[in-house]
C-alpha cells in the first residue's frame, strides 16, 4: 500500500526491508528521524552513540561481523565520521554498510552549507542521491546491494528538502538473511601499510566497475534515468535539483536524472548531451556535475548561470532558462523578522542573563542555547563546531592568561559528550584557568529530544546507566566542580562569580531539563500587576517570548506561552509580577 | 488535476507540523499525488515556519514560491503578511487574528505594523479572519488554534468532512479527541458573520 513517508522515514523503511540488523547514528538536523523511524521496528537494533565517530565504527564493526549495518548523520557528522570512513573504504565490508549524509543547502539548522558530495570521490566510495521518498526507500535497498557486490561502504546523499518532505512510497517485507560468517582476514581488515597497499589497488578497481555500473545497470535499474521531451533544453541533475527542474520545465526539456553522484558515468552523459541542443547542469552548491562533464569534454553551462550558494527551486530556474517570471500580491507593510528564540522557560536563558551581567567573553557551542547569541541576550562571541567552546577557550586563555578571569565556554550535556570532554581533558592536562559551563537539560534539544549517555534513557527509552558530568569533569582533573539551577538567578550568579575569581580551572553545570519536556510540570502562568508595573523594562532583558510591552507600555504575559518560571519575577524590582 | 498549492504558515509552537500531517493524510485518501515539505530544527524554536503541501495528478517540486499557492493557512497576522505574496492573485487567504510580537519587535529594534488585516483584504486576496485563539479556547485548549484552522480550510476545500474527521481522529491523542472534533467543528461551521 502507498503511504506519505518523511524522506528520513522512508530510509527507516528501506533499511528495515533490507533486513538491516544494526543502526548506530548521533542526532543531527536534517537526518534525526531517519534513526528515530528505524527504531520503532524491533528488529532492528538502534542505538544513540556519542558522536558520529563512534557511529561509523559501530556500523564497521557490525558490517564485518556479518550484519548490515548503517549510520546517519548530517553533513557536519560526516567531517567528525571521516577517519573511519576513508579507512572503511579501503577495508570494504563483510555485510552491507550504508551511511547516509544530510546536507543543508540554505542552512536552515547549520553552521556551514558543505557540500558532502566531495566525500564520496575523496574516500572512493559510492554515493547515491534519491529525489523524493519513494526514491530514500528503494535507494536504502539498492546501496546494500551494492555494498555487498562491490565490497564497500556505499553514502546515500539526502538534503534538507528530501530528508524533510513527505511524498507517497510503497512498502514491502524484510528480508532477512540472517547474519554472514566472518572469516578472519587481516590482508583486508587490518589497515597496517602493507596490507593498506593492496587494498588501495583493489579500490581503485572497484571504482572503475562502480562506473561501468553507473554507464549499465544503474540505468536499467531506475537509479539513472534518462526522459526524452523537447531536445532545444538538455537538464542534467540529481535529487531535489532534478524535481524543481521538471516543474519549471516540463515537457520544455529532456532529462538526466544521476541517482548515482559518484561514481559517475560518461557514456550515459556524453550521449545524452549528444542529443541535446543545449545543456544545463542544475546541482545546488558545489560544480560537482559540472566538473566531471567538463572534464571529461562535455559542453554543458553550470555555474556560470546558477549560483553556489543556498537552495534552488523552480522559479529560479524558470528564471534563468526562460526567463519566467510569476505575479505576486503586495502589501503596503514593513515586516519585521522572526528568527527562532529560546523558547519561555527555556533554563538557558537565566545562565545567559547572568554572564551577560558579568560581561565576560562567551565561547560557544552548538545546540538551542546557540540562541543565546542573539538579542537582546547577545552572549555568544564564537561558534564553530562541536565541542570546540571548550577547546577554543583554552586556545584564548592560552594566548594571554588575562583573559581566563573573565571568559567563559558554554555547552550542551549531548555536546560535550560527543566532543566536549576532549578539550576539557585538554583544559585539565595543560592547566588552562578556564571556566567551562556545562549546560545540562538532560536531553538533545536542537534537533528535537533525543535522549543521551547523560540522560540515564537509551533510544527505546528505557533506563540504562547515566554518565555522572560532575564524576567525569573530577575524573579528568578538574577539582572545582558546582551544580546550579539557572531557574536561581543569585546561586548563578555566586558560582560563575567565583569561578572567574578562581585560580584553577573549573566547571559549572547548569543543570534544570529543558521546559519542553512532557514530564516537566510547568506552573501557572505568571501575571503582571499594572498598577505596579513602571515599565521599566528589566523583564524584558531577557528576551523571553511570552514577555511584551502592552498598548500602555506595561509588561505583559503571553498567557499561552508562559510556563511560570519566575526568572523575569526575580529581575522586577516592583514585585510587578505575580504568580 | 493540475497540481494545487497550500501553505501552512505560522509562529514555530504553534501546531502547524500536526495541521500539515492532517492535510496530507486527507490528500493521500483522496488518491492524489501529495508532497508535504516542513523545516525542523532551529527555525521550530519560536521562529517563523512555513510548510507546503502540494498535490494533483503528479507532483515535483516539494516547495511552493512567490505567486504559486491557491490558499494560505496562517496561524498569526504577522506570519500572513510575510507570506501573502506568496499567494496566487486570486488564492485564498484563511486567517487566524492572533498577534504574537517577533523578539525583534519585544527588544524594540522593529514595530509590528498595524492595520495588517485591512492591508490584507486590500490586497486583492480573499481573506478570511477570525480569532481563532478565542475559539479554540472555547473549545477547551488554546493549543488547538491549528484544529479550529483545519475546520476552516477543510470547509473551503471540495473534501468531503468525513475524512477530514477520520484524518484529526489518526492524529491527535485519544484523551483530547473531544477537546479536538469540537474545535474541528467550531472552525468548520464558521461562517462571515462570526468573523
Amino acid at each position: 500500500m502507498k503511504r506519505l513517508f518523511l524522506g528520513n522515514e522512508a530510509v527507516a523503511r528501506g533499511l528495515y526491508e533490507a533486513g538491516c540488523h544494526v543502526v548506530s547514528s548521533y542526532p543531527g538536523t536534517p537526518s534525526t528521524e531517519i534513526t528515530e523511524f528505524a527504531a520503532e521496528y524491533d528488529e532492528i537494533y538502534c542505538e544513540w552513540a556519542p558522536n558520529e565517530k563512534v557511529a561509523m565504527e559501530v556500523a564497521v564493526g557490525s558490517s564485518i561481523a556479518g550484519a548490515r549495518s548503517f549510520c546517519g548523520m548530517k553533513h557536519v557528522g560526516l567531517n567528525v565520521a571521516a577517519d573511519p570512513l576513508f579507512t572503511a573504504s579501503y577495508t570494504g565490508v563483510n555485510a552491507g554498510m550504508v551511511i547516509v549524509v544530510a546536507d543543508d543547502p540554505g542552512m536552515h539548522s547549520s553552521q556551514n552549507e558543505q557540500d558532502s558530495r566531495h566525500y564520496a570521490k575523496a574516500a572512493k566510495v559510492p554515493m547515491l542521491e534519491p529525489s523524493d521518498s519513494e526514491e530514500c526507500l528503494r535507494f536504502t535497498k539498492t546501496a546494500f546491494e551494492l555494498s555487498e557486490s562491490y565490497d564497500t561502504p556505499v553514502i546515500v546523499r539526502l538534503t534538507t528538502r528530501i530528508a524533510h518532505s513527505r511524498s507517497l512510497a510503497e512498502t514491502a517485507d524484510r528480508v532477512n538473511d540472517g547474519l554472514r560468517a566472518y572469516e578472519k582476514n587481516p590482508r583486508k581488515y587490518v589497515m597496517m601499510p602493507a596490507m593498506a597497499r593492496d587494498r588501495h589497488i583493489a579500490v581503485e578497481e572497484r571504482t572503475l566497475k562502480l562506473a561501468d555500473w553507473s554507464e549499465g545497470k544503474a540505468v536499467s535499474d531506475g537509479i539513472n534515468t534518462v526522459e526524452y521531451n523537447s531536445k532545444k533544453i538538455g537538464i542534467i541533475s540529481s535529487g531535489v535539483c532534478y524535481q524543481y527542474s521538471r516543474e519549471a520545465l516540463g515537457d520544455k526539456a529532456s532529462y538526466l536524472k544521476l541517482g548515482c553522484v559518484y561514481p559517475l558515468p560518461v557514456r550515459l552523459i556524453k550521449d545524452f548531451a549528444a542529443q541535446c541542443e543545449k545543456v544545463y547542469v542544475i546541482e545546488e552548491l558545489d560544480d560537482f556535475l559540472e566538473t566531471h562533464c567538463k572534464k571529461n569534454g562535455i559542453d554543458v553551462i553550470g555555474k556560470e548561470s546558477f549560483t553556489l550558494l543556498g537552495e534552488y527551486s523552480q522559479s529560479m530556474i524558470a528564471k534563468v532558462i526562460l526567463g519566467d517570471e510569476k505575479e505576486t500580491l503586495k502589501i503596503n507593510a514593513a515586516v519585521p523578522p522572526r528568527p527562532p528564540v529560546l523558547c519561555a522557560g527555556c533554563p538557558h536563558r537565566g545562565l545567559f542573563y547572568t554572564l551577560k551581567k558579568q560581561k565576560v567573553f562567551v565561547s560557544g557551542d552548538i545546540g538551542c542555547y546557540t540562541l543565546g547569541a542573539l538579542q537582546p541576550l547577545g552572549m555568544m562571541d564564537t561558534c564553530i563546531c562541536m565541542g570546540a567552546s571548550v577547546s577554543a577557550l583554552h586556545g584564548r586563555n592560552k594566548a594571554d592568561g588575562e583573559n581566563a578571569k573573565k571568559s567563559v565556554a558554554v555547552i550542551g550535556d549531548s555536546t560535550f559528550i560527543h566532543s566536549g570532554v576532549t578539550g576539557l581533558i585538554n583544559i585539565a592536562y595543560n592547566n588552562s584557568n578556564s571556566v567551562v559551563i556545562i549546560l545540562d537539560n538532560s536531553i538533545t534539544g536542537m534537533t528535537g529530544h533525543q535522549q543521551n549517555p547523560t540522560t540515564g534513557y537509551n533510544i527505546k527509552g528505557d533506563p540504562v546507566a547515566a554518565v555522572s558530568l560532575e564524576k567525569l569533569a573530577e575524573a579528568v582533573g578538574i577539582k572545582r566542580v558546582t551544580v546550579v539551577d539557572p531557574y536561581d538567578l543569585s546561586r548563578t550568579e555566586k558560582a560563575v562569580k567565583e569561578a572567574l575569581e578562581a585560580d584553577e580551572p573549573s566547571v559549572i553545570i547548569s543543570r534544570r531539563p529543558c521546559a519542553l519536556l512532557k514530564y516537566v510540570k510547568h506552573n501557572p502562568p505568571l501575571k503582571v500587576d499594572k498598577d505596579k508595573c513602571r515599565s521599566c523594562k528589566m523583564c524584558m532583558k531577557i528576551g523571553c517570548p511570552a514577555i511584551s510591552l502592552d498598548k500602555n507600555t506595561k509588561a505583559s504575559i503571553d498567557f499561552t506561552q508562559c510556563v511560570g518560571c519566575k526568572v523575569c519575577k526575580q529581575l522586577c524590582r516592583f514585585d510587578a509580577i505575580t504568580d | 488535476m493540475p497540481v494545487k498549492s497550500i501553505m501552512i504558515v505560522g509562529v514555530g509552537g504553534q501546531g502547524t507540523l500536526l495541521a500539515s500531517r492532517i492535510l496530507g493524510e486527507v490528500l493521500t485518501s483522496e488518491g492524489y499525488d501529495v508532497k508535504v515539505s516542513e523545516v525542523h530544527g532551529m527555525s521550530q524554536r519560536g521562529g517563523s515556519v512555513v510548510t507546503y503541501v502540494k498535490y494533483g495528478d503528479k507532483v515535483f517540486s516539494p516547495i511552493i514560491e512567490k505567486g504559486e499557492a491557491d490558499m494560505i493557512l496562517a496561524f498569526e497576522q504577522l506570519e500572513a503578511a510575510r507570506w501573502i505574496s506568496y499567494l496566487k492573485p486570486d488564492g485564498k487567504l484563511i486567517l487566524n487574528t492572533q498577534k504574537i510580537a517577533p523578539m525583534t519587535v519585544v527588544t524594540g529594534s522593529a514595530e509590528y505594523p498595524d492595520g495588517i488585516v485591512d492591508e490584507l483584504k486590500n490586497s486583492g486576496a480573499d481573506v478570511t479572519a477570525f480569532d481563532v485563539l478565542s475559539l479554540a479556547v472555547k473549545a477547551g485548549s488554546a493549543k488547538a488554534v491549528n484544529v479550529v484552522l483545519i475546520g476552516a480550510m477543510a470547509a473551503r476545500t471540495d473534501i468531503a468532512k468525513d475524512a477530514w474527521l477520520a484524518a484529526v481522529k489518526d492524529n491527535v491523542p485519544q484523551k483530547f479527541l473531544d477537546l479536538n472534533l469540537k474545535a474541528f467543528e467550531m472552525g468548520y461551521t464558521l461562517t462571515e458573520s462570526e468573523e
